[in-house]
């Protein structure tokens, strides 16, 4: 039974760093951001790549991983920053379903369809974190790095910079303030913690192929954020962790197995619904997204 | 001989893009957010046509309920999602993951009911094509494109002709002015829904008749309506209908040059080409 909770705590935190960086750029800047689980992918692809492929040590893959889904956040941003609501979501889904494409046909460096098994364990200075608690203790303690900083983000002067993005960007504009890069930055630094939550992931199940990065688990980061609530690190937190948790009860009622896939993303969407119906500003979410007045 | 089965085959793939691609323009220039759930009556449809064929209707009969069927289906969607969101105000982003909420919720309860494994609807005996300029088309093919062709044409003449067709027009390019004028903007939500839904539904029946059926087909056509849409000026009906035709045709002769897993993504350079360089589409006004 222990191993079984552990397990979950430890996808829960790896939700939770996507759902935490989710929410930096979807709902304290208001960007409307499809396109998180490619940033997820290419953080998990690029650090089992490297740890297979040329033997690099796991602390430098997860920090390679980062950087270059971060790099890869900067490049998207460049031109679909400049593009109004709708278009931007349409932009970073594209984006998100390109690379999607990618590593499906790419065969000989992401071997398609048929994924990559095999990718190490993470170690330390000769102590390994084969084993499950000692995973355990270091999903957290990426996850703590993820909130800490988000937390600075948002709080500092730069933060209310995003916040004042998302009210009314003209009007940032107006106070002089380079509105473009401030959301560049947002999306930049968004996309590493979503390339490190890849490579941690990566590392942690030891296999990956291109369905661990494609639509559903979008769905997955967005449910997190809404039922967390926009603009709310902790509703963040518990967002990840109840999408690990929420469908767990299925496994136990009985449920023919090809029903639970579909059971699983049904209360998903549910979940959805209700909350943008009844409580739109989700569990402990501060603010409401509300059309703007013409 | 390859290139003409390529510009045939882009064509048949156009006609189905743009059922699509009007429905998605309609609904976005009447409510201004990006209905991805427009994928899943595209879904639905074709799922009841399979149902009320393998009930044993004759499958013209099987058509006009599963039309009828999915426009049920887009009305209700407005009445118990769209439509209070709206009074409450929401902006673009939470309309936006709403439909998407619904879209999933659809998909997986497609999957709970009839599985998740490839379903076919064999209306005959599999015949060889025609040829026709060079290239080969099926019996099928033919009446997909008699089919979309006469749904285009009815389309059209209805927008710009009928009074209903007028008002869904007005509403659509300003909806305060129609109210101004008189027009029943509630009502004309509900027929633009009604009308937008039996569309999707109707290209999920072809699509149906001529490939396979899969609970999860849906996604990909509605990244080629949306896509078709923005080429055509969103929210502009005609420019959706030739943005279709340029998609299909780009993404079927595309695939002479690139390996055929890449055609999916093919949509999505136009897309992304086209939100960069010219986002008010083909033939839109800038905003």
């Amino acid at each position: 039974m222990f191993p079984y909770i552990e397990n979950l705590v430890i996808l829960g935190s790896i939700y939770s760093m996507l759902s935490v960086s989710l929410n930096l750029t979807m709902g304290y800047t208001g960007l409307f951001n499809l396109g998180h689980a490619a940033f997820f992918g290419i953080g998990a692809y690029v650090s089992a790549l490297l740890a297979l492929t040329f033997g690099v040590p796991f602390w430098v893959a997860i920090l390679c991983a980062a950087l270059f889904a971060a790099f890869f956040g900067f490049l998207l941003g460049f031109p679909t920053l400049r593009l109004r609501g709708d278009y931007l979501a349409l932009g970073t889904l594209g984006f998100a379903f390109i690379v999607e494409a990618i590593l499906k046909n790419w065969t000989e460096v992401t071997r398609g369809p048929l994924g990559i098994p095999g990718i190490p364990r993470p170690e330390l200075l000769g102590f390994s974190f084969s084993s499950l608690d000692a995973y355990l203790v270091l999903s957290l303690a990426f996850l703590a790095v993820t909130i800490i900083v988000t937390h600075r983000i948002v709080n500092s002067p730069f933060g209310r910079v995003l916040k004042s993005i998302r009210e009314d960007e003209t009007a940032a504009q107006t106070l002089g303030k380079n509105t473009v890069r401030y959301k560049m930055i947002a999306l930049t630094v968004s996309a590493f913690f979503a390339g490190m939550a890849g490579s941690l992931y990566a590392h942690y199940i030891t296999f990956i192929d291109p369905t661990s990065f494609s639509f559903p688990v979008l769905i997955l980061l967005l449910s997190a954020v809404i039922i967390g609530g926009m603009s709310s690190i902790k509703g963040s937190i518990v967002g990840g962790f109840l999408i690990i948790l929420l469908p767990e009860p299925l496994r136990f009622i009985g449920l023919p197995s090809n029903l639970v896939g579909a059971g699983r993303q049904m209360i998903y969407a549910a979940l959805i619904l209700v909350i943008l119906l009844k409580r739109p500003q989700g569990l402990f979410g501060e603010y409401v997204f509300r059309r703007k007045r013409k | 001989m390859v290139l003409e089965q390529l510009i045939l085959n882009g064509i048949i793939a156009g006609g189905i893009y743009a059922l699509i691609a009007i429905g998605f323009s309609m609904t976005y220039g009447l409510l201004r957010f990006l209905n991805l759930a427009h994928g899943s009556l595209y879904v639905v449809g074709a799922y009841l046509a399979y149902l009320f064929f393998s009930l044993g209707m004759p499958i013209v009969a099987a058509f006009i309920l599963a039309v009828i069927g999915g426009a049920i289906v887009g009305v209700a969607m407005n009445y118990s999602v769209y439509k209070p969101l709206q009074r409450r105000k929401s902006n673009s982003l939470i309309m936006l993951l709403a439909s998407l909420g619904i879209f999933i919720f659809v998909e997986n309860l497609i999957i709970a009911l009839f599985g998740a494994e490839v379903k076919t609807i064999r209306t005959g005996p599999i015949i060889q094509g025609m040829d026709f300029f060079g290239a080969i088309i099926t019996q099928t093919q033919v009446i997909i494109i008699l089919v979309a062709f006469v749904t285009l044409l009815i389309v059209e003449v209805f927008l710009q002709k009928t009074k209903a067709g007028k008002a869904m027009r007005a509403t659509a390019d300003n909806k305060s002015v129609a109210q101004v004028i008189g027009i029943n903007v509630e009502r004309i939500t509900t027929y633009t829904f009604a009308l937008a839904s039996a569309l999707a539904a109707s290209a999920g029946v072809l699509i149906a008749i001529e490939q396979n059926l899969e609970p999860t087909m849906g996604l990909n056509v509605i990244i080629k309506g949306f896509t078709a849409s923005v080429v055509g000026g969103l929210g502009n009906v005609r420019g959706a209908v030739a943005g279709a035709f340029l998609l299909g045709l780009v993404e079927n002769i595309g695939i002479w040059f690139l390996p055929s897993g890449y055609k999916d993504a093919i949509a999505f350079v136009v897309l992304v080409a086209f939100l960069l360089f010219r986002s008010q589409g083909l033939f839109g006004r800038k905003e």
